[in-house]
Parts: C-alpha cells; structure tokens; sequence
C-alpha cells in the first residue's frame, strides 16, 4: 500500500495495533535541540491575529457563542483563521473561539451560562431537551438518592460530573492516521456482528457500536467539508497530521468533557515526518511549521463553562494533556525529535498552558532531552513530569495521561472520572457526630458525637474510618449512577469508536484535602487539641496546644497518617462493585479546587482556620514543610501509587531560580537531579515552577506586564492572568523552596 | 566503637551553592569565632541545637541519596563543624561507607589534633579564609589566626582539593588592595578549584535582636551585587593570568 511504503511491517498491518506500529517504525532520538527550527511566516502570521483575538476573548470571558447550532461531529460549516496561511486546518465551530453549546450534560446548565453572557435561550433547544427529550442531568437527579444529595450540597462529594461532561477519554485518534476511516468502520461493523443479543449489557453495547459507527461516518462527512477524504490512510506527515487532527476535533465538536486529552502523538507522528524528511518532500523548517500550526489549533479549543466550573477549575482549562516520551517495554527510548518539537512550539509560539506538555520520565531517558525538558521548565513553567517507570509496568508502553495525572491504555482503557471526596470534612464529621460542621445537616445518622474536652485519637480514629467506610459506599453508588446516566443521555461515540470495542473501564475516584487531615491526626496524636463548639455542639474551632510534626518533612509519625487515609479509603472503596465492572482507581489531586474546597470547611484540628484554602494535591500545607524541598518532596513520594492511587498523586512544586543553581547550566543539571532522585522513589508526578514570589506578587498588580506568564497549578497549567484573586492569592502563599 | 552524639542546629534538605550537584547541609552547633558578619549567630553554642547519634542523622542522610547523581552529597557547616571533630569524623567515615560524597564548610577551627582525620575523611574542602593577615583576621573575627592557618597547612599538605571563599563586607574589605592581597594568600595553594567572593547580606539580622546581642554591624548595608562582581572578575582574572 503506498500509505505504508518504506514501513516496516508488523502485526499492526493485520488488526489495529498502534503500539506495534510505533515499536516497529520509531527513530529513537539521542541528540539535543540544536536542530529545531524558528516559526514560520506563516504561522507568526496565524498566531498574530489569534493572539488578538485571546485578548479580546479574557476581556469578555467569552468571545462568541455558536446561537445557532448544537455541539455534534459535523454539525458546523468549516472555519479557518486565514485559510492561505493555514498548513492544518479545523475548528471546532465555524470561528476561531467560538464556543459550542451542548445540551446533552443539563440543559439548566445551558441556559444559566447563557444568562450569564447575556444570550438568549434559543426556544426550540428549550423545548427539545426540556419537554421532548432529557438530559443526563435530568437522568441523574432521578435516580439520586437523599444522601448523594445531602452530601453534594454539604460538600462532602464535590465536582461530581452530573451536569457536565465528564470528559477524560482519550480516543486513539492516530487511528484514522494509521489506518483511514473506512477501514475502522469495517472493524467496528465485524464487531457489530459478534455480538449477541444475550443480555442487556450486550444489547447496550450494539446500540453503542451502532453510534460509534455513525460518528466515524461523521468524521469523515466533516473532514470533507474541508475538502479532505479521510476514508485512506494518510500519505505523508501533513495528511497524518491533518487526519488525526480531524479525529480530534470530531471529539471537542461532539463532547464538552472537562478534560479532552490528546494522547501521545508526538512520536507516532515522528515516524511519517522522519520517512518525508528522509524522501526530501519535507524540510525541518515545514515540519516545525506543521506541528506548531497543529499546535496552535489545540490552544484554540474552547469549552462553554458556568463562573462556577471556572471557580473550580481557573484559567479557563481544556487539558488537551499530550504524553511526550518515555521508554518502550523493551527498553526502547520513544524520544524522537518530535518530542523535541512539540517542547519547542512553547519558544516558537511563547508559553501557554495547552496543550497541557506532559514529560513521561524514566530514569532511561537520554540525557539530553532530560537537559532540554529542565530548561524549558524554568524557562516556560509550562511543562509536568509524570513516572514513566511507575506507570509502564502497569499500563504498557502506549498508555497517555488523560487531563493531569489519569494513566489509561490509549485507545484500550476508557476513564470513568468521578472528581473527589473531600476528606477534611470527613474527618470533621467523625468529631461532629456525622453532621455537618457549617450546616449541621444530618449526613451520617449513626456517628457518636465526640464531647471531649480534648480529643482523643483512638475514638478520633475509629470514628473517621466508620466515616470513610460509609463514604466509600455512597462514593461509589453515587458514581454508578452518575456514569449509567452519562453513557446513557451523553455517549461519547466519536471517542469510543477510536476504542477497542471490549474497552476497560477504570473508576477514578479522588480525595482532596489529605495534608489537612494527615496534620490534623498529628496534632490529635502529638499534641493536645481541644475543640471550641457552638451551641448545636458543632465545632467551630480547634485550639492547640503543643508540638506536633507535619507531613511534608520527611517525618514518618506525620507522613504515616497520609499513607494510612489513603489506604484504608482505597480499601473502602475496593469492597463495593462497580458499574459495567469498572476497575476502582483513586487519585490526590484537586486541580484548582483546593480554595472552593477550603472556603467551604469549617476550621480542622490542625489549627487551619475556616475558609482557608487546602493546598493542591498530595502537597503539604503551605509553609508547614520546613525541611527543605528534598524533604517534602520524600513526604510526597511516599504515598503510594500502585494499588492504591492508581489514578494519580500530584505534587506541585515551587522553587526559586537562585535555590536551583547559580548559572544556567546548574540550574538545568539540578532540576535533571531533583526529578531522577523524585521518580527514583516510585514517586508519580511533579508540577516543576521555576519563580520568586515577588514576580507574582508584580504580575498581580501589574498584570500587563506578564500577559504570557504561564504557571503549573495542580495537573495543569494556567495563565497567572486568568485566575480569580483568591486563587492568585493562594499560589503565592505557597512554599516556595528557596536557598538557604 | 561507642557512638558520639551530635549538636545539630539545623538540617536543610536541599542546597545547591555549598558544593557541586544538590547537597543536603547539616548545620553543626558551635563556633569560637565572633566573625562581624555572622549570619547564624543562632549556631554559636549548642544551646536549642537537637541531639543526634550517628545513626540518627545518617537515616535521615540516606534518604537523600536519591538525589545525589552528578557529584551531589552531604555538606557539613555551621557553626563551625570542626567545632565537634569527633562526631563530624565518625559522620565524615559513616557517610563514606555508604557512597555520599562529603563537603566540610569550615573556618578550618577546631581541634588542631583532629584536623588530619577529618581532611582524610572528606570529599571536598570550602574554606572560608576570613582575612588576609593577623590583623584583618582579628579585626573580622575577634580571634587569633593560629588554629585556621594550620589547618590550611595540613590540608595543603594533604593535598585536599578545595573552594576558596571569602565574605566581603563594604568599607571593611572591598577594595582592589584588600582582594590582590587575598590573591598573593592563595596562589600559591594546590588544588583550589573554585575562589568565590561572597557579598555581606544582612538577612542574619534579626537573629541577633532575637538573642538580645548587638549587631556588630549595624547599618552597614549588604554589598552591591555589582561590587562583588567587579571584585570577582579582578581575582578571577589574576588567578587567570597567573
């Protein structure tokens, strides 16, 4: 076939089998970035106007709305941005940042956001989904039970994807790539024919097919709107590009989901610009322009958000995550200069948060890409490290990260998200009887109220497991309804047909709020703390008196207490069946929440006030982690990620550019020494920010003068500009780990 | 043999300026010296400092051995580490036995009699060379040369590969002469790898209102950054032309 001229042949030629395609075609990459070309005319064209357009869009918050049509495949005409400039071409609607509406998550939902940005609800989507159609929402609420709501409204369950699109699948979109669409819709339609109709799940899962089929039919009808048959495999570099581009954006036109992610592209695509580099049809120069065009269009993505999902999640994220790197099963290096050029579109195209560049690290990696990852960290802050040699023993060698820290088997493994419990509360609940210590809200009837004059840790201790146990429960049976309702009312067709058709389902649950509690139990145990109670017999406060160690230095009788919660909740969890036998999975991670988190829990026995923001993760607590950063990162490493926090633990890590190294070269050689010594210890992920607080502190009254400045929060990256001053206010309150 | 127990003020995990890669540094309590730029006059007695065994702080050391590649290790200031030699050379060996490279931060005051086990258990040598001459020793320092000079000879005998520093404090030792002086001190000593002029900070300050001492130098302001750059590539270039 002349789409698969000059590759070598593999088991990928007989089935779909990306993976094998990779192992056998990849052109491992030992060199340094001396190679990487400048932005093109064109691109620097492109970019300029959509840098226009980015300012206009964080004056208003959004930039236009699509009035007149619904999120779908090919629902909207083509649009460019100045087509003759454009090498990749593709929007989600027919404007450059014109957002979709879907309705398919809630349509309350839609008409609030719609009032918000002063439209009007179209009245016949008004009537179709309202009257003569439902919603997952609707879906959802009717199967909720009185103590899913209790604990949504207490806060005790938050971020739970029941009115938005749960997002974090990740199609295989090289697929249509490797293989055309005509030949997945063949795949699919033999599965089709294999599966009999025996039981429900099998007659759920042909009317699934049945969908995923007419979404690649879709794909193909848009893609020819742009005047491109997608139904062959691609012929060169920018038909790759272009094909799996397309895939992608078939997915952000049908879905809203919180995190899109993109995959790991960047070595796949390595393979067809190596072979046109090497025919001499391609020069570096129009290779860099293809991927920086393609990654252009990635940051262009948009989703329509309430103020409150923005609250939860600043800066406006998409988490279109790309997995960069990493080492074969066979020990092979999957560094190509593709992954050089993916890293380089941040100088090309200046720093910005998506795509959302994720290194897979392994202590194999060549060492000059170490280098160059480390200077592109502490010159962009827009980059994290994820432990490949953690993750490749579990998930092979072509799994992605799904949104910041979510590990699946690409096109194999599909994540059910389920957003996070927040455990201080938890804990308040074991000493306030099972209520709720701001409402005073009945969560858990049966909970012995503490009245103690100074709390005692056992009765502490056997209380809050009681309550960890009851909320494994209700976590999991919330989340069986959340994802029934969602495959349900919001299937994601156009990404499950780029899934094998028997997909494995992980359930990933969450926790937020560990270093509080984890302090709180220290304190509880080491030192002497006597809650202050209102006349309900709620704690209002705690007072503390007494030493007590705190997680994040290095010091077992606090971290053990973090190791144990997540532990025994995972257990918990372990113990109660999932939906369509979803495997449980639970990370620690808040994304931006950690201050919605805080502002909604009353003070905690850690001597952490009411109102005040946790802090991000698995980190310690703001300025509690006095030993130095080595110390707290050992803290942090510590949490186990096998077994139990299978879905993730970030750690977002701030450092200032004096503590790192006193030129350049230390700064870089050291921050390559920092994460090998991190990962060395199974240790899973690191938000890596290179920054003094006193340029925060100057871009917070002078935001004009650092429009680009780009900081890691918790699994993602933001524009330092485009948080709400609350949030800004927490990062600089951080630990920022500085020279001694 | 019976394990000494150590003063250690202060245990910072992560350090990239006291020695080559990423170090962590154990401050050891204790110092004579009365150096009028102290900054961590908090270390002059083991007053506050927490007692270690060997073993202790080695398990805390071990954990860092992670991040060690490329050169990094332990570095052991103060204080003055010499200040406890026999629980620094039982540091010095245990940490040896394990593969961490070693880094002695010292004034070089201490027991003289120790001086030769200690160079013979470490890795590399920062020495401060606190003056030029007897005089500028004392007027730095408020003590007598004798101890830091002889420490220099053993470790020149020994042929230890050392960092040369030396604080630089405005009105006092910033001037052309003061730094060609420290030039003819030095330029004859092996094995120096690096000379590094540090400029006078006052971010110790507020230790000694804490403690109830005055400041010996108060209201004098940090050096200039770019004072101690003139000064620095005026050394670097006679150390280079040499």
């Amino acid at each position: 076939m002349e789409a698969w001229k000059n590759f070598k042949s593999g088991a990928w030629q007989h089935g779909i089998n990306v993976e094998d395609f990779i192992v056998q075609n990849v052109t491992s990459y030992e060199g340094d970035e001396s190679f990487l070309e400048k932005i093109s005319d064109k691109t620097a064209n492109l970019w300029k106007q959509c840098e226009e357009l980015l300012a206009e869009e964080i004056k208003l918050g959004v930039l236009d709305i699509d009035m007149e049509h619904i999120s779908g495949v090919n629902h909207f005409k083509p649009g460019y941005i100045e087509k003759q400039n454009e090498v990749i071409v593709g929007l989600q609607s027919d404007a450059p940042l014109k957002r979709i509406i879907n309705p398919y998550g809630g349509i309350r939902l839609v008409e609030s956001i719609l009032d918000t940005y002063r439209r009007p609800m179209p009245q016949t989507l008004k009537i179709a989904f309202e009257d003569w159609s439902k919603t997952h929402n609707q879906g959802v609420f009717d199967a909720y039970t009185k103590d899913m709501r209790t604990a949504r409204s207490t806060g005790l369950l938050t971020g739970l994807p029941d009115a938005y699109g749960r997002g974090r699948i990740i199609g295989d979109y090289r697929r249509v790539a490797l293989y055309g669409i005509d030949y997945l819709i063949e795949q699919k339609k033999a599965d089709l024919a294999n599966i009999a109709v025996s039981s429900e799940e099998h007659i759920r899962l042909r009317e699934e097919v049945s969908e995923q089929i007419r979404a690649l039919v879709d794909t193909k009808a848009m893609a020819a709107s742009y005047g491109f048959d997608i139904s062959q495999p691609a012929l060169n570099a920018q038909q790759a590009i272009q094909w799996l581009y397309f895939a992608y954006l078939a997915a952000v036109k049908q879905n809203n989901g919180a995190a899109m992610s993109l995959g790991r592209t960047s070595t796949f695509l390595d393979i067809y610009i190596e072979r046109d580099l090497h025919d001499g049809v391609l020069t570096e120069y129009q290779a860099q322009e293809l991927i920086d065009q393609f990654v252009m269009k990635l940051r262009l993505v948009r989703h329509l958000r309430t103020p409150e999902y923005d609250e939860l999640f600043a800066g406006d994220p998409t988490w279109v995550t790309e997995s960069i790197g990493g080492v074969g099963v066979n020990g092979q290096n999957l560094v190509t200069k593709n992954s050089f050029r993916y890293l380089h579109t941040l100088t090309n195209l200046g720093p910005a948060p998506e795509p959302n560049m994720t290194i897979l690290w392994s202590e194999a990696l060549p060492e000059a890409f170490k280098k160059y990852c480390a200077k592109m960290s502490i010159d962009t802050g827009a980059i994290q490290y994820e432990n490949d040699d953690l993750m490749r023993p579990i998930f092979g060698s072509d799994y992605g990260i799904s949104c910041c820290v979510s590990a699946m088997s690409i096109g194999k493994q599909m994540q059910y998200f389920g957003a996070r419990v927040n455990l201080a509360k938890a804990l308040l609940l074991a000493i306030n009887g099972g209520k709720d210590e701001l409402s005073g809200k009945v969560m858990f009837g049966d909970i012995e109220q503490d009245t103690a004059e100074v709390l005692d840790f056992n009765t502490v201790m056997k209380r809050f497991d009681l309550v960890l146990q009851k909320t494994a429960k209700l976590y999991v049976e919330t989340m069986n309804v959340i994802h029934y309702m969602h495959d349900k009312y919001a299937y994601e067709s156009s990404q499950l047909a780029l899934h094998d058709t028997s997909v494995e389902r992980l359930m990933a649950f969450g926790v937020a709020g560990l270093s509080v509690v984890a302090d709180s139990l220290s304190a509880i145990k080491h030192a002497s703390v006597k809650p202050v109670r209102n006349e309900q017999g709620l704690t209002t406060d705690f007072v503390i008196d007494g030493e007590f160690p705190c997680y994040g230095n290095d010091d077992d009788r606090a971290d053990d207490f973090a190791v144990d919660v997540v532990t025994r909740f995972s257990r918990y969890l372990k113990s109660h069946a999932l939906y369509r036998n979803a495997k449980h999975t639970l990370s620690v991670l808040t994304i931006t929440s950690n201050v919605v988190y805080g502002k909604k829990t009353g003070s905690t026995p850690d001597g952490r006030k009411y109102g005040e923001a946790f802090a991000p993760g698995a980190n310690p607590m703001h300025g509690r982690d006095r030993s130095g950063a080595l110390a707290s990162l050992n803290s942090v490493a510590k949490i186990p990620y096998n077994e139990v926090c299978l879905d993730g633990v970030s750690n977002t890590f701030s450092i200032v550019p004096t503590a790192l190294g006193k030129t350049k070269d230390d700064q870089i050689a050291n921050t390559v020494n920092l994460m090998d010594g991190y990962f060395g210890q199974k240790a899973h992920h690191l938000n890596v920010n290179v920054l003094d607080r006193n340029k925060l502190m100057d871009a917070m009254e002078h935001p004009e003068k650092y429009p680009h400045l780009t900081i890691r929060v918790s699994g993602y990256a933001v524009h330092f500009a485009r948080l709400t001053l609350a949030q800004k206010k927490e990062v600089i309150s951080r630990t920022f780990h500085d020279a001694v | 043999m019976m394990q000494s127990k150590g003063y250690v003020s202060k245990i910072e995990t992560f350090a990239t300026a006291d020695g080559p890669g990423i170090r962590t540094v154990v401050f050891l309590a204790g110092c004579t010296l009365r150096c009028l730029y102290c900054h961590n006059p908090d270390m002059w007695t083991t007053q506050g400092a927490s007692e270690y065994t060997v073993e202790q702080l080695m398990s805390r050391l071990r954990k860092m051995k992670p991040y060690f590649k490329n050169g990094g290790g332990v570095s052991f200031c103060g204080g003055e580490p010499l200040s406890q030699s026999e629980f620094l050379i039982q540091m010095l060996k245990a940490c040896k036995d394990e593969g961490i490279h070693t880094v002695l931060d010292t004034a070089g005051v201490g027991n003289p009699d120790a001086f030769e086990e200690v160079l013979s258990n470490t890795d590399l040598i920062l020495l401060d060379i606190k003056g030029v001459d007897e005089e500028n020793y004392y007027r730095l320092t408020q003590r007598k040369a004798s101890t830091a000079t002889k420490f220099l000879e053993t470790a020149i005998a020994m042929s230890k590969p050392m960092w040369l520093r030396h604080v630089v404090v405005p009105n006092i030792n910033d001037s052309i002469e003061h730094i060609e002086k420290l030039y003819e001190l030095i330029k004859d000593i092996p094995r120096v790898e690096r000379v590094e002029l540090l400029p006078y900070h006052t971010l110790g300050n507020t230790k000694y209102e804490k403690m109830n001492e005055p400041y010996p130098l108060e209201g004098v302001k940090a050096l200039e950054k770019d004072v101690v750059q003139k000064l620095q590539s005026h050394l670097d270039l006679l150390r280079l032309s040499a």
